[in-house]
């Protein structure tokens, strides 16, 4: 895994409190510990508010962030896995299925990455082909049957571009998807938890509410590309990321999402249970609010956020 | 010294290479055939030797579906340049550049109008507007035109020629796919027909949204069409692509679009397509 350059300065520290939890039960390693902590936490949210939008990219891509599978096996019990689209195959790069949270049923969808090499290409590194969003369409319609609210976890660096996925209507799958989450009747809520991207990110990312991951990162295409595109150079990806505006605050002030979801000090890699329980807050509520609210709402609310995105006077002008 | 110089002047790849050249005799880009200028022009861009389809303007492409004169809508819907985009070089200025060019504030013209007697709407792509590529201009006239159909009951017809999104406007663009795919949910819901005609090149962030969402989805020959492009492709599985992939008669084959039509047929088979719907 790429080490973090700005994760350096932390290194020794975070080995330091390692060393000092060993000592559970000894007071004055213990508050040793709770102070090392404090500063290490200090001194990590400050880095981190200000990483570079290129930065927040590898940090999004981190290898130890948590994956779909991993927020499935914290946030929900009783999770029953549904695969494959019916037409062609089962697409190891989405994950679908229902569980309870917090008590309640619901219908995820999500990206899945791979921890391992072989996870990796299992997964197919997290870029689904189109019998992957087929198969979320059946299962985001299973959901409207049964009255179940969906919630999509998005993490992937696109849509599989390759010859069968071509061959199958790649271009297809993911319109196809664009346009019937428009018209289903439950509520859906979104979070991109690491990589948002494209099209193959929005194809199971029209909801009622969108949310980021504060370090995750959302974008029309990877920096790498663009870069590739505009500057002839994939070297010039961070140049890239920071011209695009990929960071969850620059989408906020876009008006491009609602949410940015708050990881621990240290990034969602360095601590999977805090980022657990911050997206558990985040879900919890935006589920209590969209419960309430009728069909016709939930349609008309849907319809009017991404209507509103490509604002007049600020994104665009009449001239 | 030499006596003769000659002055270095390199197309564009991709671009200016498929429009139909300067000069009073020019050379097809499809069968090399030196033909007369003025009779592929009176032929709808279409070689008259081999029928290539030479690339055509947004404005072109709605006198030849239209009737007669046609209403323009949204002509002053510019970008803000939302994010003040640079790369090698400023997103105001290549705005300014393709403005000069096409005489248009962005890439799509949206025009009501008469198709075989019938009101239509039609939204045509402008490729020479920085490739054609859809940002938030591109999205919220189509939209518009989809609302429009909507509240008229017309037919929508939109014809596409992009890139894709369009990278200097970032996640606004991307999220115009979603915007416009909404809007046809409705249309879709409304029962009014949307016809989505893929001319060369749709790729991208267009045909993943309303370039494949038509009731019907029909492609000029031989026009390239995909959601990846060729070259990402090569990169991805390092292989040669074979011939004709991404090609209009290769969707065909793999479901993907309804009918291969000749421009010079494109009207004709629209207006059949309605009739069958509506009459």
């Amino acid at each position: 895994m790429p080490e973090l350059d700005f994760e350096a300065p932390f290194a020794e520290g975070l080995k330091r409190l390692t060393e000092l939890r060993a000592y559970r039960g000894d007071p004055g390693k213990e508050r040793e510990a709770a102070i090392l902590k404090a500063q290490l936490d200090k001194d990590r949210r400050e880095v981190y508010a200000n990483l570079t939008s290129w930065q927040r990219t590898l940090v999004a891509r981190h290898g130890n962030r948590p994956y779909t599978l991993d927020y499935i096996g914290a946030l929900l019990t009783d999770f029953m896995e549904v695969k494959g689209d019916r037409r062609f195959a089962d697409d190891p790069a989405i994950i679908c299925g229902f569980g309870m949270f917090s008590g309640r049923p619901v219908c995820v969808i999500g990206h899945q990455k791979g921890r391992d090499t072989k996870a990796k290409i299992h997964r197919n590194f997290g870029m689904p082909k189109p019998e992957g969003y087929r198969k979320a369409m059946r299962v985001m319609r299973m959901a409207e049957k049964f009255g179940r609210p969906i919630i999509t976890f998005v993490d992937t660096p696109g849509a599989y571009p390759g010859l069968d996925a071509e061959e199958r209507g790649q271009a297809e799958a993911i319109a196809f998807n664009l346009r019937e989450m428009a018209k289903l009747t439950v509520p859906v809520i979104v979070t991109v938890v690491g990589e948002g991207g494209s099209g193959g990110a929005l194809a199971i990312a029209v909801g009622n509410r969108v949310n980021m991951l504060e370090n995750s990162v959302y974008s029309v295409i990877t920096p790498e590309g663009c870069a590739s595109i505009l500057w002839r150079d994939a070297a010039k990806a961070p140049e890239a990321a920071k011209a695009m505006k990929v960071a969850a605050p620059d989408m906020k002030a876009l008006g491009l999402i609602d949410d940015i979801i708050e990881e621990p000090p240290g990034g969602a890699h360095s601590d999977h249970d805090a980022t657990f329980d911050s997206v558990r807050k985040v879900l919890a509520r935006q589920l209590g609010e969209l419960s309430g609210k009728s069909v016709k709402e939930l349609l008309d609310e849907r319809y009017d956020k991404f209507r509103a995105m490509g604002r007049l006077g600020q994104d665009l002008v009449v001239s | 010294m030499a006596w003769f110089k000659r002055e270095d002047q390199k197309l564009p790849v991709g671009e200016q290479v498929n429009r139909v050249p300067e000069g009073l005799w020019i050379k097809c880009t499809g069968c090399r055939e030196i033909i007369y200028r003025k009779d592929v022009l009176q032929n709808a861009s279409v070689c008259p030797k081999c029928a290539f389809h030479f690339r055509i303007t947004a404005r072109e492409r709605l006198e030849l579906l239209f009737d007669g004169p046609y209403e323009e809508f949204d002509r002053e819907l510019a970008s803000a340049d939302p994010l003040k985009f640079r790369d090698t070089k400023a997103y105001a200025s290549r705005l300014k550049d393709g403005q000069e060019k096409t005489g248009g504030k962005d890439a799509l013209v949206s025009a009501s109008g008469k198709l075989d007697n019938r009101d239509v709407l039609i939204c045509a792509m402008e490729y020479g507007f920085i490739g054609g590529s859809m940002g938030v201009v591109v999205g919220e006239k189509i939209t518009r035109a989809t609302e429009r159909a909507m509240s008229t009951r017309a037919p929508l017809i939109v014809v596409s020629c992009s890139g894709g999104a369009r990278m200097m406007e970032g996640a606004l663009s991307l999220m115009q796919m979603a915007k416009i795919s909404s809007a046809l949910a409705r249309l879709d819901d409304a029962k009014i027909p949307f016809i989505s005609v893929l001319t060369d090149p749709t790729t991208g962030g267009v045909t993943a949204s309303f370039a494949m969402l038509g009731d019907l989805n029909i492609a000029e020959p031989g026009a390239l069409i995909g959601f990846a492009g060729p070259r990402v492709i090569e990169q991805t599985i390092r292989q040669k692509l074979p011939e004709g992939f991404q090609r209009s008669e290769f969707l065909l084959t793999h479901g993907m679009i309804d009918a291969v039509v000749d421009r010079r047929e494109m009207k004709a088979s629209i207006a059949r397509s309605l009739r069958l719907f509506l009459n």
